[in-house]
Order: C-alpha cells, then structure tokens, then sequence
C-alpha cells in the first residue's frame, strides 16, 4: 500500500499536511514546530509557535513577543491527523528531534544534532522510524570528534599557559550553545571567566531555567586586562580581533569548531588556536543514530549532502538529497550571524 | 619524531614570528646535527625522493580507514592536502615509536627499491606505529612538501641566532641545490669556506611597490631609473668555466635557456649578474610579451624550433661578483660602472645586454617615462637608490618598483569553485565573463584580490544561487560584476573569447553594477587592438 508522504519539503520548509504545519519554516507561516533556536531554524514573523520547554525562553529572547507554546519532551500532541512529539537532540539546551506519526506511518525530523552526551544539553536519544531526516554537516569522514574531556583538557591547558605569560586567552564561540558548553568545560581555578554581553544575555537566559554554568563576568567596558589578569574572554567569533578585544592587552585567541579539525581552515580562522568541538555529530555519529533509528529511507539535508547521501546508498539506505535553507555550522555565517553553533 | 613534530605543532598553531623563531632557535640547539639538517632542507621546500606513489597511498589509506576509494576522493579536494586527508581518515591512534625524523626519512629511502608489498608492510606499520602529528607528518614525507609558516626569512633568523652568525651569511649558505644526501650540517652552516658550491647564488633584493608616485623620495640625483622589464628575475654565476642561471624562486634554469651558454665566452670567471630574462627578436627595439616567454619557461629541454622563435637574452642590471669577489655591500653607482665596464666588450650577438639606465633630471621627466612604458614592453619603472648595497631579501627603501597602473574591465561572474588548503571550504576560483549580445562569453578566470570578508560573503551567496553543478564547479547565476585587473592581453586561439590576460584579479567588487553594464566582448576585443 502506497502511503501519501507524511512530510514534504517546500520552498516555505517541511510541511506535514495531516496537520497543517511546518517545522522549522524559513517563510512566514501559520503554525511552526521548532526544534531549537538557532536563527537558521527559528525565524520571527510565524502565527504561532510550538518549541520543547527549555527551548522557549531563548526564542522568546531572540524573537521578542512572539505567540508560542511549550511541550515538554516526550510528551503526545494530536495536531490534526498527525501525532507529535518532541525528543531531545542533544545539540544545545533545549534542542529536539520532532517525531511525527500519521497512520502508523512514523517520520522524524531531527534539526541539528550531536550523539554525545556535553553534560548540559539533554542527550541524543534514537527513535525508531521508517524516515529520518538528517543533517549532515560534518558528514565526512575526516570528521572525528575526540572526548569532551580531552578537549576540555587543552583549553585549560592553553589558558593555563596564555595565564602564566601574561595574557589574556580570548575564545571565540557562538553565543547559544557552543559559549555555554565551553564555560561549563572550563576549569574556573585558573582564573576568571569574562563573557562578551551576547554570551552573557545568553548566560542568564539559560540560567534562570536552571542549567548549572560557572560563575562568569560581564566584559563590560570597564573589565580589562588590569582588572581581570589572567582571565579568559568567551566571546563571539566577531569579535577576535576586533578593537573590543584591544582592550584585554597581550592576548591570545583561539576558536572552538569543528571545522577546526581541517588544518587549511584552522590556519586561515583559528587566530592562535583552534580547538575541534562541535555540536553536530561526526561522521561515526551521523551513521549511529541512522543506524539506530531503523529507518531506510533517509533524506539528507544541509551539509555534504551529495556525498553523504551517495555513501547511504551505496551502504543500503534509500537516501535522498533535499534542499534547505538551514547552515548547520556555517563558518561563512559565522562573521555575519552569530547563529549556528 | 616527536622532536620535530614538537616543533612543526608549536609553529603550525601560531601566527606570531617571535613565537615561531624561538620554537626554531630552540630546537637548533637541541637537536641532532642530522635531525637539524634535514629539518631546514624539509623546510625550504627540499624533500626525500618519492618512495611511495600517492595513487597507492590513496588506495592504502581508504583500505585502512575502512571506506571506499571514491569517498576518499571526494574528501581530498575538501580538505585540500593528501598527507592530510589520509591522517584524518585512519583510525585513531597514539604514537608508540622513537625514531626520529632523519632516522624515518632513513628507513623510507630504505623501501626506495622495493616491490608494493613491501612497501605497503611498511607504510602500514608506520601509520599503526603513529598518531595524531607524527602521523601526518610521516604522509607529508612521501608526498613531499612540507609547507608550514616558516618563510626563508624566519629560518634564516632562527639559524643565525643558533649558530650565532650573520643572518646575511646564512642566507647565503641556504641558497643553491644543495641536499642532504650529499651535504653535512657542518658543511653547509658551519665549515668556514661557504663559497665551496661553485653554483651557490646569491639572495635576490627585491623592491618594495612604489604606490604614490616618487615625489617623496626627496632628491631625484640621489636615484637611478631603469625599465622595469615583463619577464622573469634571474642570476647568472660564471665560476670556474661553468655557468649557473637560477630563478628568483631558487629554480636552477641553466638547462632551460642553453642561450646564456655563451656567457662564458665573454664573461671571466667570478662574476655574477642580477638582470632579467626577456624574449627578445633579432633586431627588434623592445622585448615580445611575457606570454611569449611563457612557451620557454615550462621547458625542460627547448627544441630548436622554439628556440628560434622565442629567443632569449638576459638584460642585466647588476652586478653582485666581479673578479670572484662579493661587491654586494658597494654601493650601486659603484656595481653600476663596473657592470657597465663587464658589459663593454660584449658582441652584438651576445646573449647579455646591458639593461640601460633612464636619464631624467626631475620626477617630471620620469613621469613621462613611465607613461611610454607599455610601448617599451615595460611595466613601468624601477628606481633605485645610486648609493645603496644590495641587501637580501625585500628591504624597504632603496630599491622601489613603480609599476603602471593596471588595465581593468568590468566582467560578470559565471562560474564559482571552491579552493583548497586554507580556503577550502570558501569558493574563491570565479570564471568571469563578458556580454556578447545576449549571452556571455567566458574570457577569464580570477583567484585573488578580494578580502577574506568578501570571499566568506561570495561564498554564501554561491550556496543559494547555484544553477548546476559539473562536479566541483559550480554554475551560477549571472548577475555579480567585477572590476578585474590585469597587466597584458593576448591573442589566445585556446581561448573561447580569443584572448588571454596576463595576472587578472578580482580589483572591486562592484556592487553598483547592474548586470548590463559590464563591458561587451567588442570592448575586449578593442583593449586587445590598443594594447595586445
């Protein structure tokens, strides 16, 4: 029996018929399911908004007065002929997956995300379906992303040192997500920890919700490398280097990607140091989750869609390529919008 | 291993020169004369010979990394270096090994001879021996150049500072074709005669572009002026009865111009001349165009039709040794008379001219000058301070090039590709063309010239305005216009529109520009009247 496709991609984004709605739109819409606030994924001017609990206060922060409703994760909604429920996608606090069920047809949508546990984002957690919709920003095999802890481990061992010789370690990350993982990574003996105002807005958004961040400092115009010897700066990647940055005196920036695993870009973006951390599965973690959800037809969205897509095939998947307006973890976007992380 | 991958990481991760040079200075200090030794030839672009044919490697890499060879393929171009690419695919590992760097290069030349077997026992054992850096750097020796941010320049520095010598010297010393296979760290930094190599050049001083005019360089008696000539920089050494001709780029080119064989016919031993190498036809009172040259410089061996056609003649403009004596450090009038008393006796059919100096009493007159110098062939002009020595490197202030300004036309962006290494990921390789009625006739394609910002936003707008794709091309929509400069135009029969451009760039991106206002192929065609 031929079932009529329970999600459809059109120019406005994924649309589900049974229930009249889109998920992450990039046009103006009625209804919006979205799976977190990255600006690539939550535009402003829908009618009315559906987003998980935790992922509502920052849309409401970047949005401002918007018509919206929360769902807690895991939790049933009937949306006209359609059942939907959020899951989380573990790639910044508050993210889903969006699982959409119409006559026992199960498909899910699952925006950006990363299968390892950062300890702050609720984890990846595989669903069984017959479609999958996946990213595949980092969808190569060059793409291996190592421990959190090892990670962690060089950041502090490079702030430790920018600390001994007298600088101030400036690190560059966007501002939901990435910023908020990094600080709670870092090992705040070693010295203070300033955040650019983006990051800190941020900051106090996710904390009023609860998610445990170490202590940090406004880097208003009066913290400087005086007031604040041996600290370390999360700032967005804009503003390495700028005439902001001047005022933290000798310094050294570093940039928290993952595109840092390339060492043309790291040569070309990281400034003094470029640390490999995202929050977008790798290659092994793409092919996991895929694996896991038991779906065979696969549609593949931003990223190496073409490569990663032709590998499915090859491997036994029904994979195809649809075309999207999202960035995934654009490094080109990055200086103009700080929005993917 | 680790020594050196040591080193390589801390100047791979840094952008600072002070943090690069002490990393170096340290590590000449502490490491073994061969370990150093191989350290500065891997360094200025010399490697080990090939044991290992990267179409091998390829396949050796996929199958270790457990994917199919056409998705190694399709991630070599993203991440832009073989050596690379393969480090990043093998499964993770830790080093477990104490070789160091010579002792490696050693055992590679070992499996030189050997059949495929066995060299893949030992290419597999080593990337199961190695992790991370060492690894990479292992791949990097088999398919050759080591390019890290270490300039000549930085070595040199950090090499004198260790050895507590001149930097001029060792500059010197680093010049030329020497090897680590036939050469000693003692040999070629330590041993007191430096001179030994008879084909050792000398570095070239280069100038420093000259933007507003030479107004401010106070007394024009205290300059000379020459033609800054279209063609390429060279040395030519006649030592001992032989003679050397070497590129700027440290390429020996004797082979490749046997014209300059004559030289020492007319030349005695121990002279070296800085001039340039230009096609120039019997009798004719300027030189062809670079193009021209072009034809012999991809030439090993000229065959004799060629060497008719594009005959070559050396103009020289300095002298750098006379009567086996280095007489860099007199100043130029000086070098100049006794360049002009070498030049003196040369015959008509002598394959060095003299480069001849421009007389001018004020900056007016130079200014006339340079405004005739595309009828010259020249790109403009060269002045050059009368009492100055000649330095190594590129020194600013007594050596300046005045070039013309560019030719330039308004073209629209047609084809986009992305580049490798530090630009993969960016598309930065744009095909740009020209209106002819209602289509549009590619003529030239452009790689540099705009900010990273620029290229960062170019590269957005390409994702979304992509109308096919033929591999890693993209066609896209016609609707950005450049100003694109460049310094000649050809007659070109392998070329669409009929003309090649000599070093076009991306000048503006002119975003003022709609569409129909960038220039027609009748335009193009009229530049190449005016100026081919």
């Amino acid at each position: 029996m031929r079932h009529e496709p329970v999600l459809t991609f059109t120019p406005k984004g994924i649309y589900c018929a049974a229930g009249d709605f889109y998920i992450d739109p990039w046009q103006r819409v009625d209804r919006a399911l979205i799976t977190h606030g990255h600006a690539d994924h939550a535009r402003g001017g829908m009618g009315r908004y559906l987003a998980t609990h935790d992922a509502l206060p920052v849309m409401r922060h970047r949005l401002g007065e918007i018509n919206a409703e929360g769902i807690a994760y895991g939790e049933r909604l009937t949306i006209g002929g359609a059942v939907v429920s959020f899951h989380p996608a573990g790639h910044v606090p508050g993210s889903a997956q969006i699982r959409v069920e119409v006559a026992g047809q199960i498909w899910v949508a699952s925006g950006d995300y990363k299968v390892i546990d950062d300890g702050l984002s609720a984890p990846f957690e595989p669903l069984p379906c017959h479609h999958f919709i996946t990213e595949s920003t980092f969808g190569l095999p060059v793409f291996r992303w190592e421990p959190q802890e090892t990670v962690a481990r060089q950041i502090n061992d490079w702030w430790r040192t920018c600390a001994s010789d007298g600088k101030t370690a400036i690190l560059g990350a966007y501002s939901l997500g990435k910023a908020q993982r990094l600080l709670s990574m870092l090992a705040p003996e070693i010295g203070p920890i300033l955040c650019h105002t983006a990051i800190e807005n941020t900051n106090a958004v996710l904390r009023d919700q609860g998610f445990a961040l170490p202590d940090t400092i406004l880097a208003d115009k009066d913290a400087t490398a005086k007031t604040h010897p041996g600290a370390i700066v999360v700032a967005p990647p804009s503003a390495l280097g700028s005439a902001w940055s001047k005022k933290f005196g000798r310094q050294e920036s570093g940039f928290a990607s993952g595109w840092m695993a390339m060492r043309g870009v790291r040569r070309r973006r990281a400034g003094d140091r470029g640390f490999i951390i995202s929050d977008h599965a790798d290659w092994a973690g793409l092919l996991w989750a895929i694996r896991e959800t038991k779906a065979e037809n696969i549609y593949v969205t931003h990223g190496y869609t073409e490569i990663f897509s032709r590998y499915l095939n090859e491997n036994g998947w029904n994979a195809q390529v649809v075309p999207t307006q999202f960035e995934g973890e654009s490094l080109e976007a990055s200086d103009e919008r700080d929005n993917a992380a | 291993m680790k020594q050196f991958a040591s080193l390589f990481s801390t100047i791979d991760q840094s952008t600072k020169t002070t943090v690069k040079v002490n990393a170096l200075t340290a590590y000449f200090n502490a490491a073994d004369d061969i370990d150093k030794l191989w350290t500065i030839a891997l360094f200025s672009g010399r490697r080990p010979k090939r044991a290992v044919t990267t179409t091998r490697l390829r396949e050796w890499g996929a199958e270790v990394a457990g994917i199919p060879l056409w998705l190694f393929e399709e991630c070599y171009p993203i991440v832009g270096d073989l050596a690379e690419t393969i480090a990043l695919v093998l499964p993770p590992n830790e080093t477990r090994d104490n070789r160091s760097i010579s002792q490696w290069i050693n055992n590679l030349r070992e499996v030189y001879k050997a059949d495929d077997e066995a060299k893949k026992a030992f290419v597999l054992d080593a990337w199961a021996r190695l992790g991370g850096t060492e690894r990479f750097i292992f791949n990097k020796l088999i398919t050759g150049g080591m390019r890290v941010g270490v300039s000549q320049k930085l070595m040199t520095r950090a090499l004198a500072r260790a050895t507590d010598r001149d930097e001029a010297e060792m500059a010197h010393r680093l010049m030329g074709n020497w090897h680590p296979d036939d050469t000693t760290w003692h040999a070629l930094i330590e041993a007191e005669d430096a001179s030994a190599d008879a084909s050792r050049p000398y570095p070239f001083y280069l100038a420093y572009a000259l933007e507003n005019g030479p107004e401010h360089l106070k007394a024009p008696a205290d300059w000379r002026a020459e033609w800054k000539w279209d063609g390429i920089r060279g040395q030519l050494i006649v030592r001992d009865g032989a003679h050397f001709v070497w590129s700027r780029g440290e390429e020996l080119m004797t082979d490749r111009f046997p014209e300059l064989a004559r030289a020492v016919d007319f030349l005695p031993n121990g002279t070296v001349l800085d001039g340039e190498l230009l096609v120039w036809q019997d009798g004719a009172d300027a030189p062809d165009s670079f193009n021209k040259l072009q034809a012999r410089i991809g030439r090993k061996t000229v065959p004799k039709k060629l060497l008719k056609d594009a005959p070559v003649l050396l103009h020289a403009y300095d002298l750098l040794e006379w009567e086996g004596e280095d007489i860099r450090q007199a100043p130029f009038k000086e070098r100049r008379a006794l360049l002009e008393k070498a030049c003196a006796d040369l015959p008509p059919d002598a394959p060095i001219r003299l480069s001849p100096q421009l007389d001018f009493n004020g900056w007016d007159d130079l200014h006339s000058f340079r405004d005739g110098a595309r009828d010259a062939q020249a790109e403009g002009l060269m002045l050059k301070r009368a009492d100055s020595p000649y330095l190594a490197g590129r020194k600013k202030g007594d050596w300046w090039k005045w070039k013309l300004a560019p030719l330039t036309i308004d073209a629209v962006m047609i084809y986009a590709q992305s580049g490798s290494g530090r630009r993969a990921n960016l598309f930065t390789d744009f095909t740009f063309a020209v209106r002819d009625g209602p289509d549009l006739v590619p003529f030239t394609k452009a790689y540099s010239g705009l900010t990273d910002a620029e290229f960062r936003k170019i590269t957005a707008w390409v994702r979304k305005n992509t109308l096919q794709r033929f591999g890693p091309v993209r066609q896209v929509k016609p609707h950005h216009v450049f100003e694109i400069a460049f310094e000649g135009i050809q007659a070109s029969p392998r070329h669409k529109s009929g003309v090649a451009l000599r070093f076009p760039r991306m000048l503006r991106w002119r975003h003022d520009k709609p569409l129909e206002e960038a220039n027609t192929l009748e335009d193009l065609n009229e530049m190449l009247r005016i100026y081919g």
